[in-house]
């Protein structure tokens, strides 16, 4: 018989899953609230889903104080950039949900299965971020995705199913990639911590024939990778399946998945990096900078808005890659520093998408955004297209509004580390970009407005949620200047605790 | 006042969101207004400016990234004073020229305010990415203004000078990262503050690659030769008030970045480069002058002059002395001056007649006295005729380069010999012989709105030109204790050998 095993409940540090348990709680009160009264109306939802989010913000935010705890057999680890990047997502979560609450009513909302998805997607991309175990890094991950494809899908248009079938069919090819990487890693080292792994293989690294047991895993863990960060050659999914979505939910899906991604190759590869695995920091570079060259000229030809904002950030994902390759604290520092400002234009800029969204196509066959639909909206509804002009002109990276200070910030983390020649082609791939950026522009201030296109034709769509969240979204577009010395003292302390990179 | 460079950036900017609520009819006015209150703070600045100090004076500092060495830092000098006054004037006497059945007029003036804001913030700000900053976000106002009111490729030649200019300013803006990072490297903290770049000394292969990421940067927008595509397509499509700004302030960005930047930061670098740079300027005074002259749209004419004159700027800049660099500041503000009033002049005929084709007019001087007295007069002063505010900086230019190479100065001197013949060319095309279209005969001359806006110009060429020392002598005092910097930061004997601070510093 076997021996009881005795676990106190002290040693396994719930508070480190506190802000998971939040969201699936809420997820599931969510579900019960529905089985007792049907119909409910979705601004209920949505107000729930918001005050959740709000409680696990609070509750991730008060782990700042507690860095680096383990907790629940050692599995979960609340390290800095676990919290920081935790705060990212919930902070995106809540600017994403009240999205929902538009004048038009879109499928999807009507059911409070949305909402507990959403909640269920939260607590797995915590999982992600907040391990260093593989395992569980894969099950937040999966749990994440699995949520994820259903919202895309839950959008009813036979183009969201195609989009949601893409993207699951890469996202299992991606799993697949990532469990053989992991397993690779585990005939190495013997285990699944990353920690363990490390020392296992600095032991190991004079070994004959270790580099090919590297490439193997590490490679296979870079292709996993590489398609949830969309870089070339696994970017292909990105425009259709950004196209299926929802607007808001393809701009969700430029932040925060990228944002967890981020953490776990960080995670992975700079400590392969700082083991001195030389191939894989040039490997990384080399495709960052594929990355952001050909999203660049590929997103010069689209007919369509949203089809260029998704090729668009491929190449901001591309662009920051380049940190992870670069592997100082600095880069670590950029990486959270650019998409803590991305975030706000990116989804600001998508939900103006979303406001002009109609239930049918009206301009074009094809597509729900075209260019011509933007054509001369400063007659027609002049602080729309302020507004969106600011967002263009910020994802451009002109300064001062927000995206710049990301971008200076990298580009300066790149030249400390020797790269002056990335730093061109980086700032070559920013001119790239002004073109198709300044496309939009040029549509909607200096061409004249199709015929039957009227302020309701273009505010379709709107109702004062919206208005609020672009209203945020704009004031960090503009102010970010003053806020990017208290962001950059944040997100250091929280780097420096981590006491991970260099 | 203590704050009056803050004041002076932020007002026009202040203005111009309120401008967003003004009634369209009362538009112009509204930017009549703001613009002269802009100019009059411009002029108080200069009364309270202290000639006898040669560093940087009214000097504010608010850190903005402490962690990452960003302050809003602003100051001014002898080098920068004239050059903020002349962007106010031209600011205001654009506004004044605008026909007041400019379509769009609140977007006009708001877009003009903004505008102002960037061209006082870049030449006043001593920190680097707020130079950037402003730099860049000049870019913004400009494109719409192309694009919306210019000719008919105006959507082509609006987004060209964009993307040309934005394209050059990142490569400038690796430079800059790179200089901070060297900076950080020899002393540990982070700064941007040009000031205290001054001070870093540099090795030859350090200096070598920052002049040439600046060079990206500011040789696009002055613009050098090969750079300068752009900008008979600016000036070709945009409209009157466009092209008077583009020609009179924005293209002094770049040679004020080469003042404010290359010089006294790369020093040795800068010397190094002369030849290259003396190439291309001559190049370019030869060459467009050349240009110019077979042009048959009288617009385009004033463009290719304008490059050809930027070069002259140029060569005084890289002549690394007292005369030559002072006299190719001067060279900026009479040649923001001349070609702004060029522009103007050539606005008022399109508007009248709708065409700029030289071979349309003819016999003008007859029809119009006035608007042909004036034009000859800025004329005069574009080719460098003495007494006019032409001729003091392009003489002080020559003799200043007379001491690097005489061959260059030799050439480059033709730019007054070509300069008038193409010059004269226009003038004998459009304003003497017969009227060529009997429609013609019915034009009238300058009226009250247009007089209002040349005259002014029309004294200072001539008030500068005859006596040109109250300007002359704060820049002289700037850039003596700009060299003198230089001399004291260059690494190499004969970058100190190439480098002539005037003798009245030197005793």
């Amino acid at each position: 018989m076997l021996e009881p095993v005795n676990i106190s409940l002290a040693s396994l540090n719930l508070s480190t899953l506190m802000p998971m348990l939040l969201v699936i709680g809420g997820g599931l009160l969510i579900l019960c609230i529905d089985l007792i009264k049907d119909n409910l109306h979705k601004s209920f939802y949505v107000a729930l889903t918001v005050l959740i989010l709000l409680i696990d913000l609070m509750a991730t935010m008060g782990l700042t104080f507690g860095v680096n705890e383990r907790g629940f057999f050692n599995v979960m680890l609340m390290d800095g950039i676990a919290v920081l990047s935790q705060v990212m997502i919930l902070v995106a979560s809540v600017l994403f949900i009240p999205l929902a609450l538009t004048s038009k009513r879109f499928h999807e909302y009507s059911y409070p299965e949305f909402f507990a998805l959403f909640l269920f997607m939260i607590a797995g991309f915590q999982f992600m971020v907040s391990s260093d175990n593989l395992i569980l890094i894969f099950i937040g991950l999966e749990t994440a995705s699995l949520s994820l494809y259903t919202l895309i899908a839950m959008h009813n248009r036979s183009n969201s199913f195609e989009a949601a079938v893409k993207y699951f069919t890469m996202g299992a090819l991606a799993a697949g990639f990532f469990t053989m990487g992991s397993a690779v890693l585990y005939g190495i080292s013997g285990s699944l911590e990353l920690t363990q792994i490390a020392t296992a293989i600095s032991d190991r690294l004079n070994e004959t024939g270790i580099m090919f047991l590297l490439l193997g895993g590490a490679g296979l863990l870079l292709a996993a990778f590489a398609f949830k960060l969309s870089l070339f050659p696994f970017h292909t999914w990105v425009p259709d399946v950004y196209e299926g979505a929802s607007a808001p939910l393809a701009g969700y899906m430029s932040v925060v998945p990228k944002i967890a991604a981020f953490v776990v190759s960080m995670r992975i590869f700079e400590m392969l990096i700082n083991l001195e695995v030389e191939w894989i920091k040039t490997i990384i570079i080399i495709l960052s900078v594929i990355t952001m060259t050909i999203a660049n000229l590929m997103a010069l030809v689209q007919e369509d808005v949203k089809r260029m904002l998704a090729y668009s950030s491929i190449s901001h994902a591309g662009f920051v890659m380049v940190a992870i390759a670069l592997a100082t604290d600095k880069s670590n520092v950029a990486v959270f520093l650019y998409y803590s400002l991305f975030m706000f234009t990116n989804l600001g800029a998508f939900t103006m998408l979303w406001v002009s969204r109609h239930k049918h196509r009206v301009y074009n066959t094809r597509f729900d955004h075209p260019y011509e639909k933007f054509s001369g909206m400063i007659k027609i509804m002049p602080m729309g297209a302020v507004i969106m002009a600011l967002f263009m002109l910020s994802l451009a990276g002109v300064p001062p509004f927000s995206v710049f200070w990301g971008k200076i910030y990298l580009m300066s983390a790149t030249v400390d580390a020797g790269y002056l020649w990335l730093a061109v082609v980086m700032g070559l791939n920013s001119a790239i970009a002004a073109f198709y950026y300044l496309k939009l522009i040029v549509y909607m201030f200096l061409k004249e407005p199709m015929k039957d296109v009227s302020s309701e034709v273009i505010y379709y769509n709107t109702s004062k949620p919206l208005l609020v969240t672009i209203g945020l979204a704009t004031f960090v577009t503009v102010f970010s200047i003053f806020m990017v010395n208290p962001l950059i003292e944040y997100i250091s302390t929280m780097i420096q605790a981590t006491g991970f990179g260099i | 006042m203590d704050a009056i460079l803050s004041i002076l950036i932020f007002f026009p900017a202040l203005a111009g969101f309120i401008g967003f609520g003004i009634d369209k009819n009362a538009a112009k006015m509204y930017g009549i207004s703001v613009a002269l209150i802009e100019l009059l703070l411009s002029l108080v600045l200069w009364m309270q400016f202290d000639p006898s100090n040669a560093g940087m004076q009214f000097t504010e500092k608010v850190s903005l990234i402490a962690d990452f060495g960003i302050s809003y830092n602003v100051g001014v000098d002898g080098i920068s004073l004239f050059i903020v006054i002349m962007a106010t004037l031209i600011t205001l006497l654009g506004i004044i020229l605008l026909r007041e059945d400019t379509k769009n007029m609140k977007n006009m003036i708001v877009s003009l305010l903004f505008l102002e804001m960037t061209m006082v913030g870049v030449f006043v700000t001593l920190d680097a990415i707020i130079f950037y900053l402003f730099w860049e976000l000049s870019l913004v106002p400009m494109l719409y203004i192309i694009g919306a009111w210019g000719g008919k490729d105006r959507v082509y030649a609006a987004v060209k000078f964009f993307l040309y200019t934005f394209a050059g300013s990142l490569v400038m803006l690796v430079g800059l990262l790179a200089m901070a990072y060297l900076y950080h490297q020899a002393n540990g903290v982070w700064t941007f503050n040009i000031l205290d770049w001054y001070t870093l000394p540099l090795t030859e292969g350090q200096q070598f690659w920052l002049f040439l990421a600046f060079f990206a940067g500011f040789a696009i927008k002055v613009p050098m030769f090969p750079f300068h595509t752009w900008l008979p397509w600016a000036h070709g499509q945009a409209p009157t008030i466009g092209s008077v700004i583009l020609a009179a302030v924005l293209l002094k960005m770049g040679t004020y970045g080469f003042v404010r930047f290359s010089l006294p930061i790369l020093p040795d670098a800068s010397v190094t480069f002369t030849p290259f740079i003396m190439t291309l300027s001559i190049i370019m005074v030869i060459y467009t002058a050349m240009v110019a002259f077979a042009q048959k749209d009288m617009k385009q004419v004033i463009a290719y002059s304008s490059v050809s004159h930027m070069g002259v700027i140029m060569l005084g800049v890289f002549a690394m002395n007292a005369e030559g660099l002072g006299g190719s500041v001067f060279l900026m503000l009479s040649h923001g001056i001349v070609s702004g009033a060029l522009f103007m002049l050539v606005g008022v005929i399109y508007e009248r007649t709708g065409t700029k084709l030289m071979s349309e007019f003819g016999g003008l001087a007859a029809v119009m006295p006035v608007y042909a007295t004036v034009f000859g007069l800025m004329l005069m002063a574009s080719v460098g005729l003495p007494l006019t505010i032409g001729f003091v900086g392009e003489f002080l230019v020559l003799l200043g380069f007379y001491k690097v190479s005489v061959i260059g100065t030799i050439l480059a001197g033709t730019t007054i010999i070509i300069g008038s013949v193409y010059m004269l060319a226009l003038f004998k095309k459009s304003f003497f012989g017969p009227v060529r279209h009997e429609k013609n005969l019915s034009l009238t001359d300058l009226d009250n709105r247009e007089l209002t806006a040349l005259i002014p110009l029309v004294l200072i060429v001539v008030w500068l030109g005859i006596y040109p020392k109250p300007v002359l002598d704060p820049i002289n005092n700037s850039v003596n204790h700009l060299l003198t910097q230089m001399k004291d930061k260059a690494i190499n004997v004969e970058t100190k050998e190439a480098i002539i601070i005037s003798k009245k510093e030197a005793e």
